[in-house]
């Protein structure tokens, strides 16, 4: 699943990765713009993804993709793996790997390489 | 506690993961339908299709709310379509129903068609019955954006709602056979756009024409809509409630219905099961491949080829 938390209006990034994704063979829900990490979480455990990719361009990425994170740990769901994409300073990226967010990709990464680390590194859960 | 015991009370998450299982025809997924069939039948289906950008997605997003409004549970599939060339699929129909997300009455699965046809997924009649046995009042199916001839979710829901918009071609269209002459409520959704009137007389027209097949029975409906305001949505609603009310009301009309819904499953099934079975069976035993080689020799005629494997495969009793 692609999803846009926050009150965030940039989706085209997410819509390109979206379409990579597609363009891979993947099945891709995207989730649309403005929602809640409690709404991404929810849709995330309807539709059984295997990976949720957070795509946030507005700054507020130290809440948001963590507090994702730590929902999939109430509902049980924390083998869904959860990456993040968009502009963040290099300091948080540390931080961010370490509340639990896989890998963080940042401008200019090719989409090949977006897809293959899915390939790579996300197994279907069982 | 088992699976479906799970699912029978309500568990979101293990209804999630056997979809996933159904779509993905794991055997086991099989042995839960099984299990959970009895607790099934309750929930009223109800299809809405139409052409990509008619508003489908829309139109549901709204019937939900009234149904909610309602005290109604609901269970939406959205269907959207898988590409030819890559096997991957956007799954974009949740994006117009995001006001639902968090009631835990509302339970919404995006689905791939892939590479099925007919506007819904092999697996749909499957999913339909997890829903169902979740305890989901309605059940709202949203096919793949349609042409003329996907008529599947007629055969898969209890009342079908057509979505057209105004201009999408002129009365030659509703001439045509196919896709319009099986909906059960007609709804021309955009209506503030120009030739909306127009629209609905085309479609009054080709109905009253086919008079004599509503004479004893359910005459459509049209109805003018505009989904994005929320305008019309109830009238869809009270029709559909009549339409149940029509399909319920008479014993011989209901068991009539009951048992050509009936038929048309069992034969999907066993269709869907043998070419599961035999086709499976002889692509690994590598018939499949050596027949292909004889018949692109030209040793053999496809038909031939076709009715030696099928029916030794019958015989043999495995198949």
């Amino acid at each position: 699943m692609v999803a846009k938390p926050g009150l965030d209006g940039h989706d085209r990034g997410a819509r390109i990765i979206a379409r990579a994704y597609r363009d891979a063979g993947f099945e891709v829900v995207y989730s649309g713009l403005h929602q809640t990490p409690e709404e991404v979480v929810q849709a995330a455990i309807q539709e059984d993804v295997d990976m949720i990719g957070l795509s946030s361009l507005a700054g507020a990425h130290m809440y948001l993709f963590p507090r994702v994170v730590e929902l999939l740990k109430e509902k049980d769901a924390e083998d869904i793996v959860v990456c993040g994409g968009g502009i963040f300073p290099e300091e948080d990226i540390p931080k961010l790997k370490r509340a639990g967010i896989k890998e963080i990709f940042t401008p200019g990464t090719p989409l090949a390489e977006v897809t293959k680390w899915v390939e790579e590194n996300v197994k279907p859960r069982g | 506690m088992g699976i479906a015991e799970k699912i029978t009370s309500g568990d979101v998450t293990a209804a999630a993961k056997l979809i996933r299982d159904i779509d993905d025809m794991v055997p086991e997924a099989r042995a839960i339908l099984k299990e959970l069939y009895p607790f099934t039948g309750m929930a009223y289906v109800v299809g809405i299709t139409g052409a990509s950008g008619v508003g489908k997605s829309t139109l549901v997003d709204q019937m939900v709310t009234h149904l909610r409004k309602a005290g109604k549970t609901v269970g939406i599939l959205a269907v959207d379509p898988t590409s030819p060339f890559s096997g991957g699929a956007i799954l974009g129909d949740r994006v117009r129903m995001q006001q639902h997300s968090m009631d835990e009455g509302v339970f919404i699965r995006s689905m791939a068609t892939r590479g099925y046809f007919g506007g819904l997924t092999q697996s749909i009649k499957g999913v339909i019955d997890v829903l169902d046995a979740m305890g989901k009042e309605y059940i709202l199916v949203e096919t793949v954006g349609v042409g003329q001839d996907e008529i599947d979710i007629v055969q898969t829901a209890h009342t079908s709602i057509i979505v057209l918009i105004p201009g999408m071609g002129d009365d030659i269209q509703a001439l045509k056979a196919g896709i319009l002459e099986v909906g059960n409520i007609f709804v021309i959704n955009k209506a503030d756009r120009e030739g909306a009137d127009r629209t609905v007389s085309d479609i009054k027209f080709m109905i009253e024409m086919g008079e004599k097949r509503y004479k004893d029975g359910w005459k459509p409906p049209i109805l003018t809509a505009q989904a994005v305001y929320g305008k019309g949505i109830k009238e869809i609603l009270d029709e559909v409630g009549k339409h149940r009310e029509y399909l319920t009301s008479s014993k011989e009309r209901q068991s009539k219905y009951k048992y050509e819904k009936t038929r048309n499953d069992l034969a999907e099934m066993i269709k869907d099961k043998i070419v599961y079975e035999v086709l499976d069976d002889i692509i690994h035993s590598g018939e499949f491949e050596e027949a292909l080689q004889l018949i692109m020799k030209r040793k053999i005629d496809p038909y031939t080829a076709c009715d030696n494997i099928v029916l030794k495969k019958l015989k043999s009793g495995k198949g």
